[in-house]
């Protein structure tokens, strides 16, 4: 298993080779460096810590700079674990680029979605609304409806769908395929969609 | 936005004609029948072009026996091979769905062919 951070770009198409127009996402992915590796003996659990995206030295706090200094890399805005990646063949410091990736993976990609801001039920879990727009009715189009029983329980279940925040929620998508990979300029293809919007982090393992 | 321009680059067609609407081409489109490839061309107006890089497309409209016929051809797509400009024409709009309600003969006198 391997894995890499990235940015979202943004998304176009290409052809494929029978001529088909395939919508496919950008993304910017690495070149991420191994800043830490987690063992089984001192952490208690195996995972590769990478860390993405260069910036400068004076928005580094002392603790961060030691843990990069330990790493002999540059000062990075992201980092993150990756439990499942093989740590054997990495060393700390090490250069992870977008060729771990190759022409028809299939991989997994994690992301911040979008924000939505406070919505209703219709448009957040999908219901259908109660009632009609007309025979004496009002404000029932788009309400939830029932959320449970009277004297028993007496309560609202927790977890009961409501209306409330939406987005901005960890997203995973799975099974995307990879249309392309772009060594040189550090670029990823995949084809379809992924969740946030353009310059969000990217999680991608495969 | 650079950075999609750079993926799709490699595969903008280069060398394309430069038609607009209310010109008269004809495309010559691949078409894949089992194992073997012809061409197969179509002839007509452009009555419309959108879009920009690798999503630009255009449309061409033709009238075969009688019924109007009309295709819209993704400009870089790999399954046109050649696109000829066979008249050019002079319209006053950018896109001619109008000639739609037209007979072939005021569609001649409006684009000016």
């Amino acid at each position: 298993m391997s894995g890499i951070l990235g940015k979202k770009i943004g998304m176009t198409s290409v052809f494929d080779e029978n001529g088909v127009c395939v919508p496919c996402t950008v993304i910017e992915a690495g070149p991420c460096y191994v800043t830490q590796i987690r063992t089984k003996e001192k952490d208690g659990y195996t995972a590769v810590q990478l860390g993405f995206d260069e910036k400068p030295e004076r928005l580094v706090n002392k603790s961060l700079k030691g843990h990069f200094s330990k790493a002999n890399t540059k000062a990075l805005r992201l980092l993150k674990e990756f439990r499942n990646v093989d740590s054997a063949s990495l060393a700390i410091g090490a250069e992870v680029k977008v060729d771990v990736f190759a022409k028809g993976d299939k991989v997994s990609v994690t992301a911040k979605s979008k924000g939505k801001g406070f919505q209703g039920v219709v448009r957040r879990h999908h219901f259908r609304g109660v009632g009609l727009q007309t025979h004496g009715q009002s404000d029932r189009v788009r309400a939830p409806g029932s959320i449970g029983a009277s004297s028993y329980p007496s309560r609202v279940f927790k977890g009961t769908r409501m209306a409330g925040r939406m987005g901005f929620a960890n997203v995973t998508i799975r099974n995307l395929t990879v249309i392309q990979v772009i060594l040189e300029s550090n670029l990823l293809l995949i084809k379809g969609s992924i969740p946030g919007a353009i310059n969000t982090y990217v999680e991608i393992t495969k | 936005m650079d950075k999609i321009k750079l993926v799709e680059a490699a595969q903008l067609k280069t060398g394309l004609p430069a038609f607009k609407a209310g010109d008269t081409i004809n495309v010559h489109v691949r078409v894949v029948e089992g194992d073997k490839e012809r061409i197969q061309q179509f002839q007509g107006v452009v009555i419309g072009t959108r879009g920009s890089g690798i999503g630009a497309t255009f449309r061409v409209r033709k009238i075969s026996d009688g019924v109007g016929v009309e295709r819209i051809f993704p400009l870089h797509s790999p399954r046109i091979a050649k696109i000829e400009k066979v008249k050019s024409g002079s319209v006053r709009r950018s896109k001619l769905y109008y000639l739609r309600n037209l007979a072939a003969k005021q569609i001649r006198q409006k684009t000016g062919v």
